[in-house]
């Protein structure tokens, strides 16, 4: 299947990383991923910050960009997609363009997350990945709410060979990012974040994975600061990792400490 | 409202009852979460709540059918609610009632006062109503020299402590036993000095002092949780028998409720009934339905007057993108699942109504002045996770909503803020591959701030950011590089 990568501006900019590996599996799994290089962003900060009219020229670039890219789209984002599927055809509504609503809906109706992709679309949930490590899944809330990915995530992580899945409690709590809620109610988006911390430090995983660059950076970020010892991997990257290829090592906020495959239990 | 009173629907009015706090949500919020207390009392209250309520929703097989229903009905009547408020003045009238319409806080004040000096009375019980307290309707009869006494226990203890309500269902939530029995020894007439916070020896001391105004109140002041516009039932909902007390001993009794709880038929119940008292209090039904129509001779009180309140909802429900609002029958499921209300509590709104759902509600019946209103920032008071959405017995889109009252935030800015300019700058940066791009250079120059890869601080806005978490230092090459170097 010829598949359109989102890279979204956070992936793309900040953390490429996931994005090489979500074309690593689907080019292992056979599939023929495009990249059109004119994307740039869907618009989701400016929408939920409440900048709907703003949002539109983003949402309409983003529908010319991919509308004809390829058959399918994917991002290795929750909230990318969901504000997809969930918000550009109401930006299109209320800025009175029907047309683009239109087109947009017959995108997101073609635009997955990346285990949406991999489990619904391509029916597979074995990528044959190889990933020996303790490993706790955060679902992201777009993820989960939004997109309702339900156990998609955890079936393909429970594929990976090597892998000791370890409950996170509490996980379907929101870990505090929210985007600019991050940043405009700090205080209480840190406070949020404890909670989380704690939780992932009480799973004894040494890595905290997700579906969302976005949360595994304000996750890992905190737990960076905490020097707690347990890192952030995107979901893609440990699908992506094999026992011949390079480990997964996405956000590394100190290269000095966390060491490839060496994650230091609480 | 009269039927000459044609115009745009205004909206509460300022400075009466309480819709509106004096300071934006994040710098009240940073008092509410310092207090360990309140952290320790809300976290326990609202995980207990969510335990019974997943509990309970759990055992109901067509639980998604009958909060559709509930929606659906709510729909029908925000479409002709106009109608369905005349026939429900008929039936009330019809049944021996007396209905009195009011424009917003001020006018329901008024006609409150008024009934209760018609009668002589200068005690009035209350049951526990979100409504009079949005309208600051204690306050207001406090001033014709009337003294209001809540009989709801947790309400009674706000009361006595010249606290204000945090939560729906349980006012007190940021109270533990220790702190109500410090505030009954301090301020409840007669009490027990030996008192201890037995949860027991505390209720049987509201009681006590409970006993006392039921039996000597004359008139009682109540909300309504629903209205039937067929047959004139109005209800109310309750755990303790304090409400069904104050319906039914005094010689009058005075209901105010907001326009938006009346439903068309009395068989809506049969939906709302289910839905309530498992979101609310997690039971699969609450101990005390009261409802009544109209006077029933020699039976209950005597007089029933229903003041209709407005108050901003009339344009809330001209809002096509937040009418949905007016759906919510006050459960408080969405306040015990939002992760920011568990860590700030109520208060930290400002406004009676609290959480995800006051966070839409409130703004929207005061309109929002600018961008120094603190009801501007109640919008923002959310991380949009959407617990509120899954929690919500009516299906209210609340993280949709949320977005709208965003927008209007942002549209009652008159002149551009620091943040608008930023992001049209950065809207105009990502509507154009080449802006992008080159955007995209200038932040990759970052990555010299942090040579280990870990950035620990950044200047404002970014210090919102470090201040609890590093930020990772941008990659050595962006995604899109990577590609045009490997890939062509």
């Amino acid at each position: 299947m010829r598949i359109a990568l989102v890279a979204t501006c956070l992936g793309d900019a900040m953390f490429p990383q996931a994005l090489k590996a979500t074309v690593e599996i689907l080019e292992r799994l056979g599939h023929e991923v495009v990249f059109p290089s004119d994307q740039t962003c869907c618009g989701q900060m400016h929408v939920n910050t409440g900048y709907l009219d703003m949002a539109l020229p983003l949402v309409r670039h983003h529908v010319e960009v991919f509308a004809d890219a390829a058959e399918v789209a994917v991002a290795p984002s929750g909230s990318c997609v969901g504000c997809v599927r969930h918000q550009h055809a109401m930006v299109a509504r209320r800025g009175g363009d029907e047309d683009l609503a239109r087109a947009a809906e017959d995108l997101a109706g073609r635009t997955y997350e990346l285990s949406e992709l991999l489990v619904d679309v391509l029916g597979v949930t074995d990528v044959g990945a190889y990933y020996p490590h303790r490993v706790t899944y955060h679902p992201t809330c777009h993820s989960l709410r939004m997109l309702r990915v339900g156990d998609k995530p955890l079936r393909l992580l429970r594929a990976v060979r090597g892998l000791h899945l370890v409950e996170l409690p509490d996980a379907e709590v929101c870990c505090g990012f929210g985007g600019t809620f991050a940043v405009k109610n700090a205080e209480v988006s840190t406070a949020m974040l404890a909670d989380k911390m704690a939780n992932v430090l009480t799973s004894g995983a040494e890595v905290c994975t997700a579906g969302d660059s976005s949360c595994l950076m304000h996750i890992g970020g905190g737990l960076s600061r905490l020097r707690s010892g347990v890192r952030t991997v995107h979901l893609a990257e440990i699908l992506a990792s094999t026992e011949d290829g390079t480990p997964a090592r996405d956000i590394v906020f100190d290269t000095t400490e966390v060491g490839e495959g060496k994650g230091v239990h609480p | 409202m009269s039927s000459t009173d044609l115009g745009m629907p205004t909206t509460a009015p300022d400075g009466v009852g309480f819709l509106r706090g004096s300071e934006p949500f994040p710098a009240a919020a940073h008092r509410a979460l310092a207090d360990t207390q309140l952290r320790r009392n809300l976290g326990h209250a609202t995980r207990t709540i969510r335990a019974k309520r997943a509990g309970v929703v759990a055992e109901v097989p067509d639980w998604e059918e009958l909060r559709r229903a509930g929606e659906a009905i709510k729909a029908d009547t925000m479409a002709r609610l106009p109608e369905l408020l005349e026939q429900l003045e008929a039936s009330v009238t019809a049944r021996g009632g007396v209905v009195h319409w009011a424009r917003d806080a001020t006018e329901a004040n008024a006609i409150v006062a008024g009934l209760v000096r018609d009668t002589g009375a200068d005690e009035v019980v209350k049951v526990k109503s979100i409504a009079t307290q949005e309208i600051g309707l204690n306050e207001a009869l406090a001033e014709q020299g009337i003294t209001a006494t809540e009989t709801d226990l947790a309400e009674l203890i706000v009361q006595l402590s010249d606290d204000r309500p945090s939560h729906f269902l349980v006012p007190a939530i940021h109270r533990n036993r220790s702190e109500i029995r410090d505030i009954f020894l301090r301020a409840m007439p007669g009490v027990d000095p030996d008192l201890t916070d037995d949860p027991r020896r505390l209720a049987m001391a509201a009681r006590a002092h409970l006993r006392r105004k039921f039996l000597s109140a004359r008139v009682a002041i109540s909300g309504a949780n629903f209205a039937a516009a067929d047959t004139g039932t109005i209800s109310v909902v309750e755990s303790e028998g304090n409400g069904r007390m104050c319906l039914t001993l005094p010689d009058t009794l005075i209901t105010v409720m907001g326009v938006e709880k009346v439903v068309p038929r009395w068989s809506d119940m049969e939906v709302f009934l289910q839905l309530l008292p498992r979101s609310s209090t997690g039971e699969r039904m609450n101990p005390y339905t009261s409802t009544w129509s109209g006077v029933t001779p020699g039976d209950g009180p005597q007089t029933f007057h229903l003041v209709l309140l407005d108050n901003g909802r009339s344009n809330v429900l001209a809002s096509e993108d937040g009418r949905s609002a007016l759906h919510c029958i006050r459960c408080s499921a969405c306040l015990n699942v939002c992760p920011v209300y568990e860590r700030t509590g109520g208060h930290a709104y400002g406004s009676v109504y609290p959480g995800p759902i006051g966070a839409v509600l409130s703004p929207q019946l005061t309109g929002i002045s600018g961008p120094d209103d603190p009801n501007a920032s109640l919008p923002y008071a959310s991380s949009l996770c959407g617990a509120c959405f899954d929690a919500c017995p009516v299906r209210i889109d609340i993280p949709n909503l949320l977005v709208q009252q965003r927008a209007a935030s942002i549209a009652a800015h008159r002149t551009p803020t620091a943040q608008d300019l930023a992001m049209r700058t950065v809207a105009a940066a990502m509507v154009s591959p080449g802006r992008f791009r080159a955007a995209e250079r200038v932040l990759g120059l970052g990555r010299f701030a942090g040579r280990s890869g870990r950035i620990r601080f950044l200047p404002y806005p970014g210090s919102q950011w470090t201040s609890a978490r590093d930020a990772p230092a941008p990659p050595a090459e962006t995604f899109r590089q990577w590609w045009k170097r490997t890939r062509s």
